[in-house]
């Protein structure tokens, strides 16, 4: 048995999203997992990488608004489609160019971003109503 | 060494070898000890206390602790068992065998005997009766404390307790008059 | 240049087990393109976090999937102990192992049946799951259900295996050894399978790594990964190599994973002599506070369970990434140039479980 790394979370900025991708990939990693989350007020997305020799897992976080535009990793990385097209639709998280965008028919869901809070939007509105204020 | 026919012989025994499913209808079902089948309620050891309506996943679990009753519906139930591990009295439990389908999801209500509900509500009422009587006393203690200091300020204890009392007395009181509820539908 | 055509694949479809729906591209008998849809039984499981606690989400994961489903409760449960940093006894690792692997070799030979079926080997079909099912009646004599087993709960397990029972399960995998056995050899040397299966939708290592194939699809192409190797559970006191081959047909697939039906079997026994006494499970105070993406090798390969919690009851986030999710742009690649009639087997060659994809 190999002693298994711990799981490695490195924070990037939204600029660096695309060459960090390009570095994982040209290290040889296998793109393993992306995933959105909604917390305290900002989208948590998450792009992870696994070697499949030594077990190391790292996953790219990326902090982002709800109204800000996220590259879409696809064409470095074609196996994210599904992925990016997840985050899309069950967080309404704005993907530009996606390879093959399924445009919220991917889970043929009727409701619009179901797993975000319904308030999200409203309460960072007014949180930014009031900060200016 | 790839043939053909490999698979002749097993079908073959197959063929003259008995059955491995069961003639089920004409056949009983066995099931394991173990299985988690349906959930059961030995009712008068319920204490209501509300624990597995509040841990059951599909929320199909209902108590009302002044009727004494305890209602499932059992076409919600996913007989993760969740409820009964958590139940302080251990009065849940998983039984082997399945729920019997039916036409509508229904819900299942079991009633306490009127004996049970009948001790309870005289513990109900001796509670109540002890509250009265430590509040009474406090009382009589705090105003001969007044008396004695000649302090305007009631005891802050006392002052909170007289409004527990008419609580507890009207909570034991639609209790006592619920008519001899009918036994479970069961 | 042919006449191109699409023809629409599913969701409901004789092969199927479950509903996916290809459109595919085809000129004259071949897949030039396929593209895939999915999204017919969707159920939004992980917006339950909001409604239920983490105690709770235990049941609600195993429900994930009819066939994996001890391995769903397992990578959660494994994922929340981790953030709380709950040392979980020895005996509820050994017992998690064991109730694992009983649940790979079930979900592998219900595969080989359905395998079976899709190249019209009727008979071979109901052999597997015959003796599939004396594999059930072992899962439900130890855990009280067939498919959900409802053992897991943070801290621990909540069943107990006694020393007769395991003798009892040592004797009769003993009996579904020399039948797994046997039906390794119809499976592997049988002339009608062999050309069914070899050479159909090779997957080299380099596309299976590029398109991040995950589990036995992945490990037929070469890739040597097995989430096992990490030392979850017991694995880590456990031998085993990984079952790998060279060839990534379908042929290949197949192999591997009756390989690892037999590796199971040595693993429970490794597991079933080393199983130390102890508590079934430690108790469990406080609230998950942090995240963690917990990987664990489920029958169809690699799953990651991403679970955040922030000191409170309701966690923040729960996600699933299911093995099948992975290994659908590795199927849209085998199915490039693959002849008409071969795109059944395709299907099945990715062990697709559609309704824990969608979760």
């Amino acid at each position: 048995m190999i002693k298994c790394p711990e799981n490695e979370l490195i924070v990037i900025e939204k600029g660096e999203l695309l060459s960090k991708c390009m570095e994982m990939k040209v290290n040889g990693l296998r793109f393993s997992q992306a995933c959105a989350a909604f917390y305290e007020g900002n989208y948590e997305l998450s792009y992870s990488f696994a070697d499949d020799e030594t077990y190391e897992y790292k996953t790219l976080r990326l902090v982002a608004g709800l109204d800000e535009e996220i590259p879409s990793i696809t064409q470095i990385i074609p196996t994210a489609v599904f992925y990016e097209n997840e985050m899309a639709e069950m967080y309404g998280v704005k993907i530009q160019m996606i390879s093959l965008d399924y445009k919220n028919k991917l889970y043929r869901i009727n409701e619009e971003a179901p797993l975000l809070p319904k308030d999200a939007k409203a309460k960072n509105a007014e949180e930014d109503a009031g900060g200016k204020a | 060494m790839s043939t053909f026919l490999n698979f002749t012989g097993t079908l073959l025994k197959n063929l003259v070898s008995k059955p491995v499913t069961k003639n089920y209808p004409e056949e009983p079902a066995v099931y394991p000890e173990r299985m988690r089948g349906r959930i059961v309620i030995d009712i008068d050891q319920c204490i209501s206390c509300g624990l597995c309506v509040r841990s059951c996943p599909p929320r199909c679990i209902t108590v009302d602790k002044n009727e004494g009753t305890w209602t499932i519906n059992r076409f919600d139930c996913i007989a993760c068992g969740y409820c009964a591990s958590k139940c302080p009295k251990k009065c849940l439990k998983l039984i082997p065998g399945y729920q019997k389908p039916g036409r509508s999801k229904a819900a299942v209500t079991y009633h306490k005997s009127e004996e049970v509900m009948e001790a309870e509500r005289k513990k109900a009422a001796e509670m109540a009766a002890k509250k009265a009587a430590a509040l009474k006393a406090a009382k009589e203690k705090a105003a001969a404390a007044g008396a004695g200091t000649a302090a305007a300020k009631p005891m802050p204890a006392a002052g909170a307790a007289p409004a527990a009392k008419p609580v507890a007395a009207a909570d034991a009181a639609p209790a006592a008059k619920t008519p001899a509820a009918e036994k479970s539908a069961e | 240049m042919g006449n191109i055509s699409v023809v629409p694949f599913g969701p409901q479809h004789p092969v199927l087990p479950e509903p996916i729906h290809l459109d595919l591209v085809i000129e004259d008998e071949k897949v030039i393109e396929a593209v895939p849809s999915i999204g017919f039984v969707h159920r939004g499981l992980e917006s339950l976090i909001a409604k239920k606690d983490y105690n709770e989400m235990v049941y609600v994961a195993e429900r994930t999937c009819g066939i994996c489903s001890f391995g769903h409760g397992m990578g959660y449960v494994e994922a929340v102990e981790k953030i709380m940093n709950i040392e979980i006894p020895d005996r509820a690792r050994y017992l998690r192992t064991i109730w694992m692997e009983l649940s790979r070799m079930h979900s592998h030979l219900l595969w080989l049946g359905l395998l079976a079926d899709a190249f019209g080997y009727e008979s071979l079909f109901y052999h597997c799951w015959r003796i599939r099912e004396q594999v059930l009646d072992m899962i439900e004599e130890s855990t009280g259900g067939r498919v959900i087993f409802s053992v897991n709960k943070v801290g621990g397990v909540m069943k107990d295996m006694d020393a007769a029972m395991l003798a009892r399960f040592s004797e009769k995998l003993g009996e579904v050894e020399d039948q797994v056995i046997a039906v390794r050899k119809n499976f592997l040397y049988d002339k009608t399978v062999q050309l069914r299966l070899r050479g159909v939708g090779v997957l080299t290592k380099q596309q299976a790594h590029d398109l991040g194939c995950a589990g036995p699809f992945g490990r037929a192409s070469g890739i040597a990964t097995d989430m096992r190797t990490r030392g979850y559970g017991a694995y880590g006191d456990l031998e085993f190599e990984p079952i790998t081959s060279n060839e990534g047909d379908s042929f290949a697939r197949c192999q591997c994973r009756i390989d690892e039906i037999l590796q199971s079997i040595d693993l429970i026994r490794q597991a079933m002599g080393m199983i130390p006494d102890g508590d079934l499970f430690v108790p469990v105070k406080g609230n998950p506070n942090g995240e963690y993406f917990m990987r664990i090798e489920q029958p169809r390969g690699e799953a990651v369970y991403y679970v955040k919690g922030s000191g409170k009851p309701y966690l923040n986030r729960l996600r699933i990434r299911t093995p099948t999710f992975a290994n659908l742009p590795g199927l849209c690649e085998t199915l490039k140039g693959a002849d008409y009639a071969d795109v059944p087997i395709l299907i099945l060659t990715i062990d697709p479980c559609i309704s824990c994809t969608e979760r």
